[in-house]
């Protein structure tokens, strides 16, 4: 994995972070830190901001206010005296190509095959020789569990082998951050352990991850801290056993009784 | 245990009551009319003299209508590219967050697909009226290169103007709808890779598009080949005009028209067959 920018720096860190919506705060100032390393876990009630939040990471959503770090670079902007200036569009790519993204609907290039959707990143974008590129992105479907499918288009593929097709794409560019945007929230539950096995396997690599998630039990087991978010506020973190079984706010107790 | 029931009910055992289908009388009837008035009328194109069937026949491969059918179909190709690379730009430039270009971009679309393109075609070739010089420098400073325009505009790149042009304003709203087609998880997968938008739309979003599109460009290939026809007002020797000039000297008019009517008729068939071929490929693949 990549090496951490400085020893024991967080690998993300937000600060008062502000996101509107055509007038409506959707983030209302969020304070996060995720250690290098570690697996962050954020939960909440649909609409709290938690996937918002997930995309102002990677700037594919531009924030209002606040800023974000990322291995100790300011994401999006270039800040010079007491002004943020919005970096032009190669320079927020170069950026993104560092940070792995699964998406709910997996997103999948459908006109590819498992392989291409695999090798397209590292050869358009870093410029990497084929032959290396191809290698690698085998050796990716194998870690996941997928090497005889790499020759499918992405409608042959069930949703949690297009998922897992995904995370193989997002780790081809040797990110040193994946961010899991409900990763199995649209899988038909028989398929869910598949790709959690696939991410647990990456947290115990020591890739940094942040998973906006319904699987409380993958929280509890693989994440390293627990963020809960309700109203485009961070309500309550904490280690995940401790907000899980034990939560201190109102709101948090609310929302586990009702999912769990 | 079903026969059981059956015999206890008195009903007949399941699946063999006979089943009488409702008969439909007045397709029939409608039928042996719509037979009859298309054998008076085979009856009439085969018997009536002035159809000259021998004309026909004699100028089907006549060398001259050839060398116009071959005319009609470059001009369909040539006109056919310049609308698709053209329209590609524009439809790029009107989905573009620049507003300069997007307004630029629907000034031409509503121009050309405003005025008709037989005056389009008329005022292409009428262009050294307006500007008997056509000229290259920089606006209000020096020249580079000046030409005289009724040397420039020949009937064959008026013809590619007219057609051309006024193409490239509807395939930018076939190639626009298809771009808007692709969801947009696509660009932001894409994006989140660290893709560049000119990447992106290379690679994911115009292949993906693409495959919306070629049904409705087939479409417009096929209007093409007989919206060339239109260009015989410039006297451009396509097929149309080929037996326009044969009929102006021979007065067989209809023959004449026939036989164009039948090559149109060929080529609009094996594209038509073509069409279908592709759309039937582009559904199936996943």
């Amino acid at each position: 994995m990549s090496e951490p920018p400085a020893p024991r720096a967080p690998m993300v860190r937000i600060q008062g972070l502000v996101k509107r919506f055509g007038g409506r705060d959707v983030l209302r100032g969020i304070d996060l830190e995720v250690e290098t390393g570690s697996v962050m876990c954020i939960i909440g009630p649909s609409g709290s901001g938690k996937s918002t939040l997930l995309s102002c990471i990677n700037h594919l959503e531009p924030y209002d206010g606040g800023k974000i770090w990322v291995g100790g670079e300011l994401v999006g902007y270039r800040e010079h005296r007491d002004r943020l200036y919005e970096l032009p569009e190669h320079r927020i790519a170069r950026m993104r190509a560092r940070i792995g993204m699964v998406f709910q609907h997996f997103n999948l290039f459908p006109h590819m095959t498992a392989l291409q959707n695999v090798m397209e990143a590292p050869i358009r974008v870093k410029r990497l020789p084929v032959d290396r590129v191809r290698r690698e992105a085998l050796r990716l479907l194998d870690q996941v569990g997928l090497a005889g499918k790499a020759g499918q288009f992405p409608a042959q593929l069930s949703g949690g082998e297009q998922q897992r097709v995904a995370i193989a794409r997002g780790l081809a560019m040797e990110p040193q951050l994946m961010l899991f945007d409900e990763p199995t929230s649209a899988l038909d539950p028989e398929l869910v352990g598949d790709v959690l096995a696939v991410m647990k396997d990456l947290a115990r690599s020591g890739m940094t991850m942040v998973v906006v998630t319904h699987e409380l039990a993958f929280a509890r087991e693989v994440g390293d801290a627990l963020t809960f978010m309700d109203g485009g506020l961070v309500v309550e973190r904490g280690a995940p056993r401790a907000v899980l079984s034990a939560p201190a706010e109102k709101r948090t107790q609310e929302f586990l009784s009702r999912v769990l | 245990m079903a026969r059981g029931v059956g015999s206890m009910t008195g009903l007949p055992p399941p699946g063999t009551q006979p089943i009488v289908r409702l008969r439909h009388p007045w397709t029939w009837a409608a039928c042996v009319i719509t037979g009859l008035i298309a054998a008076l009328v085979l009856y009439s194109v085969a018997t009536n003299p002035a159809f000259e069937w021998g004309v026909v026949a004699q100028y089907m491969l006549d060398g001259q209508i050839l060398a116009g059918l071959a005319r009609t179909a470059e001009l369909t190709v040539a006109a056919m590219l310049i609308g698709l690379l053209l329209g590609t730009l524009l439809a790029v430039m009107r989905l573009s967050r620049n507003i300069l270009l997007s307004v630029m971009s629907w000034l031409y679309i509503w121009a050309f697909r405003s005025v008709p393109v037989l005056v389009q075609l008329i005022f292409w070739y009428n262009f050294g009226a307006l500007y008997p010089h056509i000229v290259l420098g920089i606006p209000f400073g020096p020249v580079f290169y000046s030409a005289n325009t009724n040397a420039v505009i020949t009937p064959l790149t008026a013809a590619l103007a007219g057609l051309g042009l006024a193409q490239a304003a509807y395939t930018a709203e076939v190639i626009r709808a298809g771009i808007l087609s692709v969801p947009p998880g696509q660009t932001r997968a894409a994006k989140a890779l660290g893709m560049g938008p000119t990447t992106i739309f290379f690679r994911i979003v115009f292949p993906q598009a693409m495959r919306v599109v070629i049904p409705p460009i087939g479409n417009e290939v096929i209007s093409m080949v007989k919206n060339t026809s239109l260009v015989s007002v410039i006297a451009l020797a396509e097929l149309l005009y080929t037996a326009q000039l044969i009929y102006s000297r021979t007065y067989q008019t209809i023959p004449l028209l026939i036989v164009a009517s039948l090559w149109y008729l060929i080529v609009v068939s094996v594209l038509s067959a073509g069409q279908h071929f592709l759309e039937h490929r582009y559904r199936h693949r996943a």
